[in-house]
């Protein structure tokens, strides 16, 4: 039952991403996806537990390997968009 | 018990913040908060999942987290905006890495299901090939390798074998699942080898699609994994993310008018074709450029991939406001497709402090092309060739292109005579209204700009 309930969130999700972004202007293509690309960062969350069970010590090679490689993906990709964000400015806030 | 459903509320607080940060980053006055919101989500979810059951030492935690933010910052600090191709390319390549790690750590982790075994051979499967294939796409943008198509005789019998030999390893690992076995050790080389044959054949004008679908992989790899680990956030994030990347790789398809299997696999730019042409091509100076801008009252740029190159889009701006200040009326045209990824002109030229508002779209653009004085192109090719409208041998017939052969005037900057990038001719070169200006992009149009002082 557990897995039909996940496989349910699933669904619902892909249904609601392709309804979210289906309008996004072509000026934004480029942060939407970068700023997507650091939401797929949250494998963060999943990757604490094989980090931090010391388990065995390939897991936590592993999970520590993911653990830098997700954060990477998260810290860049949120300050790299809000880099690019901060550049695109309306014709009243560039002065003109 | 109290602890794991506060992480499940927080999972759902951060579900809902990344929905509304996705939702405001579709439109330009709100997308830098939408951006900010989808980070405190991203915050509140990483703090929730520090409290999951089993975590009983923190210092490898502590210590990959700092190092990760210390790469990553840097990274997002220090890029050049014209390398922001590469850079979104390996962070795609990263967040897949990450997620491939996470399905194979979960397999030490006890007793493994079958459910978990398929998944976990999912995970590994979707992020090897993210991995593998975005350092190839990250080599051939910064044309470390070639960034033409690469096909060789026998490709599909060598992808076919290895699609056969890895749909065999996963049956073995799922039949005997264990941490060590070699089925597992198999399926993740062949991920990773798969990866890389999957980018090789695709050239570098098609890379805007190839950037799109590791982004939708990517997000894909963390679903996998959040099915491997029972992890509701990250099949939610991971689907989102997913779906963006599919709705982005369509628009990018849609715009050259090609399926996605003619991308992947066609090999597209390795075989020319499509009819010679002949023609005398007009140059023109610095000098006469200035005299028909300095009359000109509705000028339109249309840029491509080589204002990237040639780094002009500081200099273009320039142009474009003395020709404002001037009373013309000043548009930047621009392609889905121009450049190496989605948006990427947008990008240059907002870092140049173009308004948005001048930024128009193709679809806009095209039915007003008649009223353009003067089109300039500055290092497109394939988006602004008219045999795609009028040449059916033509490799690139049916892709929709801004069409800046019937505005009154086009310029093309460009270095020299050479044929584009998708290898194809361009008669838009030849045309009765067009003028070439031969050199450097950039210092063409300081050139230009000088006249004007």
């Amino acid at each position: 039952m557990e897995v039909v309930f996940l496989i349910f969130i699933l669904v619902l999700s892909i249904f609601l991403g392709f309804e979210l972004i289906s309008k996004v202007p072509a000026t934004l293509h480029t942060p939407l996806m970068s700023g997507a690309n650091a939401i797929s960062g949250i494998t963060l969350a999943g990757a604490f537990v094989s980090a931090g069970a010391a388990d065995s010590q390939m897991a936590t090679l592993l999970g520590t390997a993911a653990v830098t490689f997700a954060t990477i993906n998260v810290v860049g990709g949120y300050l790299v968009t809000d880099r690019m964000l901060s550049m695109f400015k309306s014709r009243s806030a560039t002065g003109r | 018990m109290n602890i794991e459903l506060l992480a499940n509320l927080s999972y759902i607080v951060a579900a809902v913040l990344f929905i509304f940060g996705l939702k405001m980053l579709g439109h330009p006055g709100t997308a830098r908060r939408g951006n900010l919101l989808s980070s405190i989500g991203m915050f509140i979810a990483v703090v929730a999942g520090l409290t999951a059951e089993g975590i009983v030492s923190f210092e490898y935690i502590i210590g990959g987290v700092i190092l990760g933010s210390i790469i990553g910052a840097l990274a997002a600090r220090l890029v050049a905006m014209t390398s922001m191709p590469e850079m979104v390319a390996l962070f795609n390549g990263s967040g897949g890495t990450a997620s491939l790690l996470v399905g194979w750590g979960t397999l030490y982790g006890g007793d493994i299901a079958t459910f978990t075994a398929v998944t976990v051979l999912l995970a590994i499967l979707i992020g090897g090939i993210t991995f593998t294939g975005s350092l190839i796409a990250y080599a051939k943008l910064s044309e470390t390798i070639n960034s033409a198509a690469l096909v060789f005789t026998g490709q599909r019998i060598v992808n076919s074998l290895i699609l056969v030999a890895l749909l065999a390893s996963c049956v073995m690992f799922v039949n005997d699942p264990a941490p060590d076995s070699v089925w597992l050790y198999s399926v993740l080389a062949l991920a990773l080898v798969l990866g890389i044959m999957a980018v090789i054949p695709i050239g570098g004008a098609d890379m805007p699609v190839v950037i799109s679908l590791l982004n939708s992989y990517s997000g894909i790899a963390a679903c996998a994994a959040g099915f491997a680990i029972n992890n509701n956030i990250l099949i939610v994030a991971g689907s989102l993310v997913g779906a963006s990347g599919i709705i982005l790789t369509n628009i990018m398809c849609k715009a050259m008018n090609r399926s996605l299997a003619n991308v992947l696999f066609s090999g597209f730019g390795a075989v020319k074709q499509g009819k010679a042409i002949e023609g005398e091509v007009k140059p023109i100076t610095v000098e006469d450029a200035y005299y028909i801008l300095e009359a000109a009252s509705n000028v339109c740029f249309v840029p491509g991939y080589g204002m990237a190159v040639a780094q002009a889009q500081h200099v273009v701006k320039e142009l474009g406001e003395i020709l404002e200040r001037n009373g013309a009326e000043v548009s930047y045209a621009i392609h889905p497709v121009a450049g190496r990824m989605p948006g990427h002109m947008n990008v240059l030229l907002a870092e140049a402090d173009v308004p948005y508002e001048q930024l128009v779209e193709m679809d806009d653009i095209n039915p007003r092309i008649q009223n353009v004085d003067v089109a300039i192109v500055i290092g497109a090719n394939d988006v602004v060739n008219p045999s795609a409208r009028s040449d059916p041998d033509s490799p690139i017939y049916g892709m929709p292109i801004i069409n800046v052969d019937q505005a009154r005037t086009v310029f093309v900057l460009k270095r020299s005579m050479a044929s584009g990038f998708s290898g194809v001719d361009n008669p838009l070169f030849f045309g009765e209204n067009t003028r070439m200006l031969f050199g450097d992009a950039k210092e063409s149009i300081s050139k230009v700009v000088a006249e004007f002082g």
